[in-house]
């Protein structure tokens, strides 16, 4: 499918991802002066921007795959060394891609899942913030300038952290949850903050490729030899890094904030804010200090705390009593797959760890989505809940359960794909024990999920004369075209293939926007 | 004496992991943002210093406004400086979503310790 | 080409049909099924439709067939060196055809078993079974690892239900052993073997010889790594039911009998055995295996398997839990003509894929069919029942004579073949393991067939606690509802028809084993 843009849209597409949301989520509030109804006009801007939003990313990984260099976008017309610099290339055209889709398809979802959920006065707040997020989130993904990073991170995180706290209308654990998020989420980003400082005190610059073109200067001037300064500004970095992709052992703040937040919340942050965590951990591993510092022991320890975390988080998963929980901790595991994946810093581990942000990121989207579905009809994400629910919710259910196989990587699913790859960058590195690790995360995914879908399919329910309606289909529809997505790219993987492949060939050679 | 002479970086660091400590030591919830805001002044004062500019000869910078002496002279980096402004009101902000939700937590739960917020949480389930 | 026309019955085209129609028929029969699912008559006439219909089509794929895999149809490429693809070779050919056309006397046996004793769910017993036909259809034609393991794995996921179909909680533990084995020695084991497989070879496609002599040979892979490769494979293969993966199937015995009868005795067992000879000589190379002296543990496992497997039967009471003991028993024959590592082994290997699945599945269907009319499970209650239920028994005892291995039965001739391999591999430790397990047969069949006939029936004084529960009129019962009967003494005809006109399967194996390198 082609998209023609006029070419005055086209030469601002880079910012323009960014801008629909920022100002779209301003816009939102306005819609608090109407009376009544305001919180259904809210939504339907919010999909409106949304859909625009994805519909300029779409285009705009079109033309990045058809020009050979990444576009390139000055603010205000300053010069990179200056101003801020957006750059898009075949990595972030497709995170932004992904991040887009998920927004769209959350934002459709989110209106009945919202009426229930969160207090009729906060509608136009709830929109305002959620897009505002989005803006954060695509942001990060598009800017080329680091300390921008830091500041869209923190419009995102905080507009997430307010999220998450309106859960609270219903369980007021979430505002404990939300409190705890900031917390973690803040030492996070200031430890970012340090190491960028760092950085700038070795190189007096802020743009991303500037940055490694200094240090590839200083190495060959032999000025990077044992600099402490390096060092720390790498460690600052990872640990902030980690604590926002919530890497094991760093993920604490992540079970509690996405079981309390809002169902429509849940999906959205699942799937895109540790995703784009990962994108900014690529980009400094390995477009500013790819090739200058030597990462490959901090890279070791990294695949050890993923290992840990996918064995350690499946664990827990198993034990949980509530299936957002449960759903939680298997994101812990699964973004340790994906750090696992990079960190063996081969083309194939870094292909594998790109696949599966998309892929997780569409699985684990579905999957919140029909718990969400469960919440709206149930009241409730507890077991309990679930049991019996395939009866009543059967295309919800289905849903879920396919979602649940593709956690598992049963083959035909984009599971099956991103293990493969993955199993496959362990084996050609050597590390038999690494591909062990990761083939025991996927049986005890079996036990986690096997264990929900028996509840689901078999259990009885507790009250056998309660009926439940079937969800709306403002909630299936998007929730079967993401889980229709990961049975697609389970069969034909071509295209996410593809674009991982580009993304890796690109990080791998020191490529950076 | 050289150690001495980054004592500026120094007070940095400490003010960071007094900060750093107070967030995790402290069990109230509003001690804890507090000590989450002089973590991030830590940081501040951290980007702040290192605008600073000291030739090797001992001169010191001037503030990187349009005056003679910065035209000829050596000047302060000005780029941290700006960017602490931008951070500041990332700060500023991140505390008022914290009191925020802290303000929340006090009428939803009757109390911001931790250990009690626990509790309760314990009883419901 | 060699076209084997030995169903000479069957219509047959110029046309040559494609394998994927073999998975086509029963996937839309599936959902055919599913969508006449209210009424039971018009359910069940599509099923027996469907099933007739595969024949024709595998019937149709059979005359096409030569001795080296045809050239592989991609139905899709998942991503480049990993496709969908199938294409045709005898092992596969006789996978396929006993699937098929044991699916039309099992559909027609289930009619009678599921209306007999009224269970529940009818419909998403027979959506599934579908499923699961198509899952072995897959299987059968699949032209490279991967697609065997997609297939492999929908094979364990379809069954599921069918497995839990009572829905009890004792049903649901064995579906959790069930699928927990499976799925896990597939994913721990077969897939890893997979990957290896690539990184090494670079292709999963199976290959005449095996893909394995270049690395071997360049030294890129160590021998020992291909040994363990290869025990990955056969271990990850939980189907093939290896001790000691073997749990799983005594567990699976808690599903319907129809369900036993095929898919336990027939469809998912033969899709272990029938991935293990096809992994060593597509993929593996048996060839290979000899020259670098690797996979010789292999025999003993499945010697040790054998005769473990029969002493465990010996202890067993309840009928069906001794099948599957004897099931496993004999799966490791195959196992055991494949370890032998030789062209005539291999070939008593695929005899015995067939003339075990007939006898199995008659035994089966007479283990249901008791369970109909006379809702007994136990042996020790089957005093007499010869009298009263003469063909179930007298097709029963067929079953027995193939399982044992005497003529005229289809068991003598796999068992033949496998002796001839077992001196020609000079293996003294498998003609001591057939010849002992030749004898625990014997020790745990005939007494049934004993019992059965000539001990008097047990008189009913109503002081026997277990049969309180009963219904009366089930005490003077008599022979099975009639489909249940046609079903399994076609098995039984089968049976014996296959000592008499063996040339279809040793026509397949040998034309195997003309293709294997010497």
């Amino acid at each position: 499918m082609d998209i023609e843009l006029p070419e005055s849209i086209r030469a601002h597409l880079p910012v323009l991802v960014v801008l629909l949301p920022l100002f779209g989520g301003l816009l939102a509030m306005f819609t608090g002066l109407v009376q009544r109804g305001g919180g259904v006009i809210a939504w339907a801007w919010s999909v409106l921007i949304t859909g625009l939003m994805l519909v300029c990313s779409a285009a705009m990984l079109q033309l990045v795959h058809a020009s050979p260099e990444p576009l390139v976008y000055r603010l205000g017309s300053w010069p990179e060394a200056y101003g801020i610099g957006y750059s898009v290339d075949a990595l972030n055209a497709y995170v932004i891609l992904v991040v887009s889709i998920i927004a769209f398809l959350t934002t459709v979802y989110a209106k009945d899942s919202v009426m229930a959920e969160v207090a009729n006065d906060r509608h136009h707040l709830f929109y305002s913030v959620w897009l505002l997020a989005i803006a954060g989130l695509i942001g990060i993904t598009v800017t080329g300038d680091t300390f921008n990073i830091y500041v869209l991170l923190e419009i995102s995180s905080l507009t997430v952290y307010t999220l998450v706290a309106l859960g609270g209308d219903r369980d007021r654990r979430a505002l404990v949850a939300a409190l705890k998020y900031l917390i973690l989420g803040s030492i996070g980003a200031t430890f970012i903050l340090l190491g960028i400082g760092y950085l700038l005190m070795l190189t007096g610059t802020l743009n991303m490729g500037d940055m490694h073109d200094q240090l590839v200067r200083m190495r060959e001037a032999g000025t990077l030899a044992n600099n402490r300064t390096v060092f720390v500004s790498f460690a600052f970095l990872m640990v902030g890094l980690s604590l926002k992709m919530a890497l094991f052992p760093l993920h604490l703040w992540l079970p509690n904030a996405y079981t309390y937040a809002p169902s429509a919340v849940s999906a959205l942050v699942a799937a895109t804010a540790t995703k784009v965590g990962v994108y900014m951990t690529f980009r400094f591993v390995f477009t500013i200090y790819g090739g200058v510092y030597d990462t490959s022991a901090d890279l070791q320890l990294l695949a050890l705390c993923a290992c840990l975390g996918i064995v350690v988080s499946s664990v827990a998963a198993v034990r949980q009593m509530n299936v957002k929980k449960v759903l939680a901790y298997s994101s812990v595991g699964q973004i340790a797959y994906i750090v696992l994946g990079f960190s063996l810093a081969n083309h194939t581990g870094v292909t594998a760890s790109v696949i599966h942000i998309f892929n997780h990121a569409i699985i684990k989207g579905g999957m919140f989505m029909a718990v969400g579905a469960v919440a709206l009809r149930t009241g409730g994400t507890k077991i309990e809940d679930f049991k019996g629910i395939g009866r009543q919710m059967p295309v919800t259910m289905a849903a879920f359960t396919v979602g649940g196989c593709g956690l598992i990587g049963v083959p035909l699913t984009s599971g099956f794909i991103s293990k493969w790859y993955l199993v496959q960058a362990a084996m050609e590195e050597g590390y038999w024990g690494v591909a062990a690790v990761v083939l025991l995360g996927g049986v005890l995914a079996i036990v986690y999920v096997w264990r929900l879908i028996e509840i689901i399919w078999f259990g009885t329910p507790d009250d056998p004369n309660k009926r439940v309606k079937e969800a709306p289909l403002s909630m299936l529809v998007p929730m079967w075209i993401l889980i229709g997505a990961s049975v697609y790219f389970g069969i034909d993987a071509t295209w996410t293939a593809d674009s991982a492949r580009a993304a890796a060939s690109l990080l791998l050679n020191g490529g950076h926007g | 004496m050289e150690s001495f002479g980054y004592f500026n970086y120094w007070l940095a660091i400490v003010i960071i992991m007094i900060g750093f400590y107070g967030v995790i030591a402290r069990r109230n919830l509003l001690k804890q943002a507090i000590s989450l805001g002089l973590f991030q002044t830590g940081v501040f004062l951290f980007y702040v210093t290192m605008g600073v500019y000291r030739s090797p000869d001992g001169t010191a910078g001037v503030a990187p406004i349009w005056t003679d002496a910065a035209k000829t002279g050596p000047f302060d980096n000005p780029l941290p400086h700006v960017l602490m402004l931008t951070a500041i009101v990332v700060s500023v902000s991140t505390l008022a979503v914290a009191v925020a939700i802290i303000v929340n937590i006090q009428r939803k739960y009757g109390t911001i310790e931790e250990d009690e917020i626990l509790e309760a949480d314990k009883r419901d389930s | 080409m060699i076209a084997l026309n030995a169903i000479e019955w069957l219509p047959t085209f110029e046309l040559q049909l494609s394998p994927i129609l073999a998975i086509a028929v029963p996937l839309i029969g599936a959902f055919l099924i599913a969508a006449a699912g209210r009424w039971p008559n018009l359910r069940e006439s599509v099923t027996i439709i469907t099933a007739v219909a595969l024949l024709w089509v595998v019937g149709n794929l059979n005359n096409f067939l030569e001795a080296t895999p045809s050239k592989a149809e991609a139905l899709v490429d998942v991503v480049p060196g990993m496709s969908l693809a199938f294409h045709l070779e005898p092992l596969g050919m006789i996978y396929a055809m006993i699937a098929s056309s044991l699916w039309i006397l099992n559909s027609i046996y289930s009619i009678g078993y599921m209306r007999g004793n009224k269970e529940k769910h009818q419909t998403r017993f027979y959506v599934c079974f579908a499923l699961s036909i198509a899952s072995v259809m897959g299987i059968a034609f699949s032209a490279n690892m991967f697609t065997l393991f997609v297939f492999y794995e929908a094979l364990s996921l379809v069954t599921f239900p069918l497995v839990t179909h009572k829905g009890t909680p004792e049903a649901l533990k064995a579906g959790r052993t069930y699928l927990g084995i499976l799925m896990g020695t597939s994913v721990c084991l077969m897939l890893p073997a997979m990957v290896a497989t690539y990184v090494y070879t670079g292709t999963l496609d199976f290959t005449q010889g095996g893909v394995f002599a270049q690395p071997l040979a360049d030294g890129a892979l160590s021998p020992a790594l291909f040994g363990l490769i290869f025990a990955m494979y056969m271990y990850g293969v939980g189907k093939a039911a290896l001790m000691p993966s073997h749990r799983w199937l005594p567990a699976a015995m808690v599903a319907p009998t129809p369900v036993s009868a095929l898919l336990h005795a027939v469809a998912v067992v033969k899709a272990g055995v029938f991935s293990i000879c096809k992994i060593s000589i597509y993929i593996i190379g048996v060839d290979q295996l000899r020259l670098y002296d690797q996979g010789g543990w292999l025999l003993y496992v499945a010697g040790g398997t054998i005769v473990i497997a029969s002493f465990i039967a010996l202890f067993q009471d309840n009928l069906k839990r001794r099948l599957a003991y004897s099931t496993i028993s004999q799966l490791s024959y195959i196992t055991l003509g494949a370890a032998l590592l030789w062209p005539i082994s291999m070939r008593a290997a695929a005899i015995h894929i067939a003339a075990h699945a007939f006898g199995k599945i008659t035994l089966f269907f007479a283990a249901g069919s008791i369970y109909t009319a006379a809702h007994k499970t136990n042996i020790s209650e089957l005093d007499g029942i010869g009298r009263k239920m003469p063909w179930t028994m007298a097709a029963f005892t067929i079953g027995t004579l193939s399982m044992i291995g005497l003529p005229p039965t289809g068991g003598f001739i796999s068992k033949w073949y496998l002796m001839q391999g077992a001196w020609t591999a000079e293996s003294g430790f498998a003609i001591a393991v057939l010849l002992t397990s030749t004898l625990l047969n014997a020790a745990y069949f005939l007494p049934i067939v004993y019992r059965a006939f000539f001990r008097k029936p047990p008189e009913h004084d109503g002081h026997e606690g277990d049969h309180h529960h009963d219904h009366h009129d089930h005490h003077d019962h008599g022979e099975a509802p009639l489909p249940i009967v046609i079903a399994l003494t076609c098995t039984a005809a089968a049976t014996v028809g296959l000592f008499f006109y063996p040339d279809l399967f040793t026509g397949y194996a040998s034309m195997l084993a003309e293709a294997m390198p010497k």
